[in-house]
């Protein structure tokens, strides 16, 4: 495969055109993915001998945590693209998915609290986890104050790749801390390549499906976003211009 | 509806949050996505006039 043909994507008017003729596919089977998903695990799985019922919350909490963490990887690769190689769809891409990556990881932390209540006896530890996915909440803040901070699209798009690479750290934190810092509450990864920690098979079929509606939603919005940030970016062009003629 | 016996309250509120977060999420997506396509059209009509 010629991974030049990627680059024809860096011109707006080929990612639009591209992307708006996959978008029903994607919105419609992400719709379809979280509706079976959700419903199977809500209404077809049976209870937890340890954890009850609260555990039909693996089926948003584990989604939601896995595109906040991966959210963040797709900026920093888009973000890179836009430092080595100027591409200014990639730069609209990471901040398209920034306040994505924001609800994911609301998402997360909120059903993590409202989980470990009653399994823990505490809305909120700072354990490792815990306290690194606050902090990537708090840079996904900041990524997008700064985009708002500044007026220079390219100062901005400079600034917040710098700032996307420095929060990779706590993304990565996020991902690995349960595998390295043997302490804290939260407990190992739920889905493993090892049968023996993975959850059970009757969890993780509609968590799989849950996962791929997250991921085909994720990719619906960033494709939607994207192409409303390239208008938005030309539509300010225009204006600027239509000022100069006046 | 499935018995969730006593955590009926912590399950309940966990989807409650999510699928409101999310519905937000794609609400507010696509309302800003058609303000500016509405406002992109709007300019690009009056381009050729000024131009």
């Amino acid at each position: 495969m010629n991974l030049n043909v990627l680059w024809e994507y860096a011109n707006p008017v080929k990612f639009m055109r591209t992307t708006e003729r996959m978008l029903p596919f994607f919105w419609i089977s992400a719709a379809a993915c979280l509706v079976v998903g959700l419903v199977w695990g809500f209404f077809f799985t049976p209870e937890d001998y340890r954890q009850g019922s609260t555990v039909k919350i693996i089926y948003l909490h584990v989604p939601s945590a896995l595109m906040a963490i991966n959210c963040w990887l797709m900026m920093l690769v888009t973000s890179l693209v836009w430092l080595i190689r100027r591409h200014h769809v990639s730069a609209l891409a990471a901040k398209a998915a920034a306040p994505i990556g924001i609800v994911m990881t609301l998402i997360a932390l909120a059903t993590g609290a409202i989980w470990g209540q009653p399994m823990w006896g505490t809305w909120w530890a700072w354990d490792p986890r815990l306290t690194s996915f606050l902090i990537l909440f708090l840079f996904y803040l900041g990524y997008v104050a700064l985009w708002e901070a500044i007026d220079n699209p390219d100062t901005a798009a400079d600034l917040t790749s710098v700032l996307c690479l420095v929060g990779s750290v706590f993304a990565l934190l996020s991902r690995y801390a349960v595998n390295f810092w043997n302490q804290g509450l939260h407990q190992g990864a739920s889905l493993s390549l090892d049968k023996e920690e993975n959850v059970a098979d009757v969890f993780f079929l509609p968590l799989l499906v849950c996962i791929a509606g997250f991921v085909l939603l994720f990719i619906a919005l960033v494709f939607y976003r994207t192409g409303t940030e390239i208008r938005a970016r030309r539509m300010k062009a225009l204006l600027a211009r239509e000022r100069v003629g006046a | 509806m499935p018995d969730l016996g006593k955590y009926a309250d912590t399950v309940l509120s966990a989807y409650a949050a999510s699928i409101v977060l999310l519905v937000l999420l794609v609400v507010l997506t696509l309302w800003r996505g058609r303000k500016v396509r509405a406002e992109m059209a709007k300019l690009e009509a009056r381009m050729p006039r000024n131009g």
